[in-house]
C-alpha cells in the first residue's frame, strides 16, 4: 500500500468587515465584550424571532467567489442544518446546502499556490454563507478538568464564509501555503481580518494511502494547520506500522499540547436534516451586483506578485512569498519605497523575519512593530555603509524580532562589523604570529585559509566582515609567498 | 347572537370596536366603566370557560387606559381590550404557548402586531388558552386546562386559538388575535359563532409569533362583528422589515368593504370535494341556505371539482410537522423556559429531561414525525414530494381564481365536538381541518363567519379567495352576517 497523503480543507472565515451579524443588528465585533452582552432576541433564538439577512454579506461572498474563480449561483438559498449543541441557540444553524435542488452561494473555483517554486492548482468545491455559533468556555480551560461549562453567545450569528476545497493537497506544507494564500486573498478583498483570534478556522480531512478518512477540527492558523497535519501523519503511520488500522473519526487539534485527540461522537450527515429555511425566501443575485463587485475588485495577490516582482526587481519567488500576507507585503512596499534596496529588504523579510516569527510563534503584527520600517531602513543603511556585515545583519533581525532590540542601540553598544582595514590588518598580524603552522599550511593549500579566517572572526567576536578578512588574508599570504 | 355569558350582561360588554371608540371619544371616562364591565364578565364566567392563561390585573389595565387617555391616542382601536393568543410575544407578559416548556417565560420584546395594536390605541387584556404550541383543533391540548365552548359547556371551542375565540364570544374581550396554521383561527371562530380571518401569507408580520410551521403560520383577528375584524386587520397588516416573508404591500382601508351590498357581482365557486363525504347533513343545510342568500343578491354560485385537494391533509401534516420539529428544537431549557439542574449532568441528559417533561404528547408526536420525514433517505419521498404537491395545489387554486372571484365551504365538516370526543383519535382530530388546511398550503386568505345555528350551536361558513382578496371576503362575510340577523 502506498502512503500517499490526501488532504482536503474546510475553512471557516468570519466576514469581520461587516458591521453587524448575519441576521440581526448586533455588532459583528464581539471581541473583548463582557460575555453575553453582544446579543439580542434574534441571535439568542428567543421564541418568535425571525432572521433578516444582512445583504452586505452577499456582496462580500460574491467578491470572494470572483477572486477564487468560482461560479456564482443565481440566488441565495438558506437551509437549516440541525444538531443539538449548547453553543447553538436555535439548535439549528442557518447555512447553505448543495443537494435536493438547493445551492450554495458559489461552486467550483481554483487557487494557484507556489510550493517551493512550483505552481500548483487547488480546486475549490463550494462557498457557503452561514452563521457562527456561540463559544463554550471551560472555567478550568479543559473539558475534563471542568465541572461545568459556560456559554458566551456574543459570537452567535456572526457571518461566516465556509470555503471547501477538493482533496488536492499532498502535504501539510501545501495545505499551509493554500491557507496563507486564501487568508491573503481575503485580506486584499477587505473581507476579513484573519489575524483576529478565531476569525479563520480550518477543519482538515486527511487520508493516507487510501485508508480511512480522519477529520481534524479546531485548527486556528496556517502554522497550526501544518503542525496538526504533520502530527496526524506521524500518528497514523505509527499505528499502521504497529499493525493497527485507522478508524474513520473526528479529532480535535489541541494547540497547547501540539497533538490531536479523539472528538465527541461522530456526526453523520444524515442527521443534519437539511431543509430550506422557511423564514428566508430565496434572494436573486443580480448580474448588476456581480458586475458592480467585479469592477471594484482590488489588486489581488497574484497580480500584486507580478507587479512587485517587476517594479522592485525582486524575483518571482520572493514576490510570491511576500503576497501570501497582505500586511507583510504592505510592509515590504512601504519600506522599499522609503529607503530603497528592495532586494535586500525582501530577502530579510522572506528569509529571516518570517523564519523567526514562525519559530517563536509571534504574530505578524507584533513582528512588524518590532522590525518596523524605521528599523529596517536603518539596517539597510548600516549594511550599505559596511557598519554591519550580512552575517551581523541577520543577527540584528533575530534580536529585533525575538527580543524587540533596536538596531541603533546595538550599534551604540559597539556591536558592529569592524570595517576599518587598519584594525583588521592589526588583528590579522596577531593571528599570523600566533599560528605560524597554519600560515605555512595555507601557503601550500588554499583551503586552509578558512582556519585563519575563523581565528580572526573569533578574536573579533564575529564583528568582522568575513569577506574583507578573507581578502586581507589572501593579500598577506601572497606577500608572504613572494618573500 | 351571543352566548349567555355575553347576552346576560348589559349591552356595554358586546360593544363593537367602532361603537366603543365613538363612546370613548365622546366621553373618555366611559372607558373605565367599559373595563369594569368586561372584568365583571371575566370574574363571573372565566372560572368556567377558562379562555385565558393570563388575565392582566384590572389595575394594570386601568392604568394603561389612563395613560392612553392622557396621550389622547384615540386611534382606530381606542380603548379596545384585545385578548392575545399565548403564542404571540408580549413584552413583560408571560407567553407560554400553553406549554410547560414556557410556563414561566416572560419575553423581553413585543411582537410587531402587539406594537401596532398599542399604537392604534388598543390595550392588551390578557393571553389566551390554546393547544400547546398551536398543535391541535380543540384547545384540549393545552398543558394547563381545556377551554370550554360558551355555547355549550360540554363542547370544545375549537382550536388551536380556542381561548381567543371563546373570550371574544363570551364578551371577555373586545376582540382577539389568533394564529392560523391549518385552520386555527377559522375553526374556533366557527365553533364559537365569531368571525375569524386568516390573512394572505405575508400580509401580517410573523415577528413575535412563536413559530409552529413557519411557511403556513399567519396571525389574524377574531371578532364578534365582521367590521371589528376589518378594523383589526387594517391595524395589524402591512410590511414589516423584521419579517423577511412579509410582503411589501400597502395597508388597505378594509372597513370600506364592510357594506350591506355586494361591491362586485362576485362569481362564487364551491369545490365539490369540500362539501362531499364527511360533512354533517345539518351543517350542509346551513351552508346551502347561505348560498341561496348570496344568490339572492344576484351573485353566481357554481360547483367545481378539484381532486388534488384530497391530498391536502397528508401534505399539510408532512410540511407542518417537518417545520415544527425544526422550530421546536430551540427549547432545551438553557436560555429560557423550563429549567433543570445542570451541574454534574451531561448536557445531553439535561436536554432529554427538559424536552421529556416540557412537551406534551401531541407536540412530541409531531416533533417525532417531523424528524422522521426530514431524515436522510426519507426526505425526498416525504418532504420534497409534499412540497411538490403543495405547488400543484397552489397552481390549481390559481386556475380556479381565474374563473371565480371567491369560493365558499363549510368551515368545519361537523358541529363542535364534545370534550374528549376526538382528542384520542389523531386521524379524527386532524380531519376537522380538512376544509381549512388547503388554504394555508396555498397562502390564501380565508375567513369564517357564522352562517346560522343548529340546536343552539353555531355553524361557520368559510369564505376564501385569491391572494390579497381580504376586502372581498369581508364584503361577502358582511352579507352573510346581515342575513343571519
Amino acid at each position: 500500500m502506498s502512503d500517499e497523503v490526501v488532504i482536503g480543507l474546510e475553512v471557516h472565515v468570519q466576514i469581520t468587515s461587516l458591521r453587524t451579524k448575519l441576521f440581526c443588528g448586533c455588532s459583528s465585533n464581539y471581541r473583548d465584550r463582557p460575555p453575553n452582552t453582544n446579543v439580542c432576541p434574534v441571535c439568542l433564538g428567543l421564541p418568535g424571532v425571525l432572521p433578516v439577512l444582512n445583504e452586505k454579506a452577499i456582496e462580500k461572498a460574491v467578491a470572494v467567489a470572483l477572486a477564487l474563480n468560482s461560479k456564482i449561483s443565481e440566488k441565495i438559498v438558506f437551509v437549516r442544518k440541525h444538531y443539538f449543541y449548547p453553543d447553538l441557540p436555535k439548535n439549528y444553524q442557518i447555512s447553505q446546502y448543495d443537494r435536493y435542488g438547493l445551492v450554495p452561494v458559489a461552486t467550483g473555483g481554483r487557487v494557484v499556490i507556489d510550493v517551493g517554486g512550483l505552481s500548483k492548482t487547488v480546486r475549490i468545491r463550494r462557498i457557503n454563507i452561514e452563521e457562527d455559533t456561540g463559544r463554550i468556555v471551560y472555567p478550568e480551560k479543559t473539558v475534563l478538568g471542568s465541572k461545568y461549562a459556560l456559554i458566551d453567545y456574543n459570537r452567535a450569528g456572526v457571518a461566516l464564509l465556509e470555503i471547501v476545497t477538493e482533496p488536492d493537497f499532498r502535504s501539510p506544507r501545501e495545505a499551509r501555503i493554500f491557507l496563507e494564500k486564501l487568508a491573503s486573498i481575503l485580506e486584499h478583498l477587505d473581507v476579513a481580518d484573519t489575524s483576529l483570534e478565531g476569525a479563520m478556522r480550518a477543519d482538515a480531512n486527511i487520508s493516507i494511502g487510501g485508508r480511512a478518512r480522519v477529520e481534524i477540527k479546531n485548527i486556528g492558523s496556517p502554522r497550526d494547520l501544518e503542525k496538526a497535519l504533520s502530527y496526524e501523519i506521524t500518528r497514523q503511520l505509527n499505528i499502521v506500522k504497529s499493525g493497527g488500522t485507522i478508524e474513520r473519526e473526528t479529532r480535535h487539534w489541541i494547540k497547547e499540547r501540539g497533538m490531536t485527540v479523539p472528538s465527541r461522537a461522530k456526526e453523520l450527515e444524515g442527521e443534519y436534516r437539511y431543509f430550506p429555511d422557511p423564514d428566508l425566501p430565496p434572494i436573486p443575485i443580480s448580474k448588476e451586483l456581480i458586475e458592480r463587485v467585479a469592477s471594484s475588485l482590488p489588486e489581488l495577490p497574484d497580480s500584486r506578485a507580478k507587479r512587485i516582482a517587476k517594479e522592485y526587481g525582486i524575483g518571482d519567488y520572493m514576490a510570491s512569498v511576500l503576497v501570501l500576507n497582505k500586511r507583510l507585503c504592505d510592509h515590504f512596499e512601504h519600506t522599499a519605497r522609503t529607503c530603497g534596496n528592495p532586494k535586500l529588504i525582501s530577502s530579510i523579510l522572506v528569509n529571516e523575519f518570517l523564519r523567526w516569527l514562525d519559530e517563536a510563534d509571534i504574530p505578524l503584527s507584533t513582528g512588524i512593530l518590532r522590525l518596523s520600517a524605521d528599523r529596517l531602513c536603518k539596517l539597510v543603511q548600516y549594511f550599505e555603509k559596511g557598519i554591519v556585515s550580512i552575517k551581523l545583519l541577520k543577527e540584528y533581525v533575530r534580536l529585533a524580532v525575538l527580543e524587540d532590540k533596536d538596531p541603533d542601540d546595538l550599534v551604540r553598544q559597539g556591536i558592529t562589523t569592524i570595517g576599518e582595514e587598519e584594525e583588521l590588518e592589526r588583528i590579522v598580524t596577531e593571528v599570523f604570529e600566533e599560528n605560524p603552522k597554519a600560515v605555512s599550511d595555507a601557503l601550500r593549500d588554499p583551503k586552509a585559509i578558512n582556519f585563519l579566517v575563523g581565528q580572526v572572526m573569533r578574536k573579533t567576536k564575529g564583528r568582522a566582515d568575513p569577506k574583507i578578512v578573507n581578502e586581507i588574508i589572501r593579500k598577506r599570504l601572497v606577500e608572504y609567498g613572494s618573500k | 347572537m351571543f352566548p349567555p355569558q355575553c347576552s346576560q350582561n348589559s349591552l356595554i360588554s358586546s360593544l363593537s370596536i367602532r361603537a366603543l371608540r365613538e363612546k370613548v371619544r365622546e366621553d373618555p371616562d366611559f372607558l373605565f366603566s367599559y373595563i369594569e364591565e368586561i372584568y365583571k364578565v371575566i370574574e363571573k364566567h372565566e372560572h368556567q370557560l377558562r379562555a385565558y392563561i393570563t388575565v392582566r390585573p384590572k389595575e394594570e389595565v386601568l392604568r394603561d387606559a389612563e395613560a392612553l387617555l392622557k396621550s389622547n391616542n384615540l386611534g382606530p382601536l381606542a380603548g379596545a381590550l384585545i385578548a392575545v393568543k399565548d403564542n404571540i410575544s408580549t413584552s413583560g407578559i408571560r407567553t407560554t404557548c400553553a406549554s410547560r416548556m414556557l410556563e414561566s417565560y416572560i419575553p423581553p420584546y413585543d411582537a410587531t402586531v402587539i406594537t401596532r395594536i398599542k399604537n392604534a390605541g388598543g390595550i392588551i387584556i390578557g393571553k389566551t388558552n390554546m393547544d400547546e404550541f398551536a398543535m391541535g383543533s380543540t384547545t384540549e391540548n393545552s398543558a394547563f386546562y381545556p377551554t370550554l365552548n360558551p355555547w355549550d359547556l360540554e363542547r370544545v371551542p375549537g382550536g388551536s386559538s380556542g381561548g381567543s375565540a371563546a373570550a371574544v364570544a363570551a364578551c371577555e374581550a373586545t376582540a382577539a388575535l389568533g394564529s392560523d396554521t391549518g385552520g386555527s383561527i377559522r375553526l374556533p371562530a366557527a365553533y364559537t359563532g365569531t368571525v375569524g380571518l386568516k390573512p394572505t401569507y405575508g400580509l401580517v408580520s410573523r415577528y413575535g409569533l412563536v413559530a409552529y410551521a413557519s411557511s403556513l403560520d399567519q396571525i389574524g383577528p377574531i371578532g364578534r362583528y365582521v367590521e371589528d375584524v376589518a378594523i383589526m386587520l387594517e391595524v395589524i397588516s402591512g410590511h414589516d422589515p423584521k419579517d423577511s416573508t412579509s410582503l411589501k404591500v400597502a395597508a388597505k382601508d378594509y372597513g370600506s368593504y364592510v357594506v350591506d351590498r355586494p361591491i362586485k357581482t362576485y362569481r362564487i365557486a364551491v369545490i365539490e370535494e369540500m362539501v362531499e363525504e364527511g360533512v354533517d347533513r345539518e351543517v350542509m343545510a346551513v351552508f346551502n341556505k347561505t348560498l341561496e342568500r348570496l344568490e339572492s343578491y344576484g351573485l353566481s354560485v357554481e360547483f367545481r371539482k378539484m381532486p388534488i385537494i384530497r391530498y391536502s391533509l397528508p401534505v399539510y401534516y408532512i410540511i407542518a410537522m417537518a417545520e415544527a420539529s425544526s422550530n421546536l428544537a430551540r427549547y432545551d431549557g438553557l436560555r429560557y423556559g423550563l429549567a433543570q439542574e445542570v451541574e454534574g449532568r451531561l448536557w445531553t441528559e439535561v436536554y432529554k429531561r427538559v424536552r421529556s417533561m416540557g412537551f406534551g404528547k401531541e407536540v412530541k408526536r409531531r416533533i417525532l414525525l417531523g424528524t422522521y420525514v426530514l431524515s436522510e433517505g426519507l426526505y425526498e419521498g416525504y418532504y420534497l414530494k409534499a412540497a411538490k404537491v403543495r405547488r400543484l395545489l397552489y397552481e390549481e387554486f390559481m386556475r380556479l381564481f381565474k374563473e371565480f372571484d371567491l369560493a365558499l365551504s363549510p368551515t368545519s365538516p361537523i358541529l363542535p365536538p364534545r370534550l374528549g370526543e376526538v382528542i384520542d383519535d389523531p386521524l379524527k382530530l386532524y380531519s376537522l381541518d380538512v376544509n381549512t388546511v388547503p388554504i394555508n398550503l396555498a397562502g390564501l386568505p380565508a375567513l369564517s363567519v357564522p352562517g346560522g345555528f343548529i340546536r343552539g350551536l353555531p355553524v361557520g361558513i368559510q369564505v376564501f379567495g385569491p391572494h390579497f382578496s381580504e376586502g372581498w371576503l369581508l364584503n361577502v362575510a358582511r352579507l352573510i352576517e346581515v342575513a343571519g340577523k
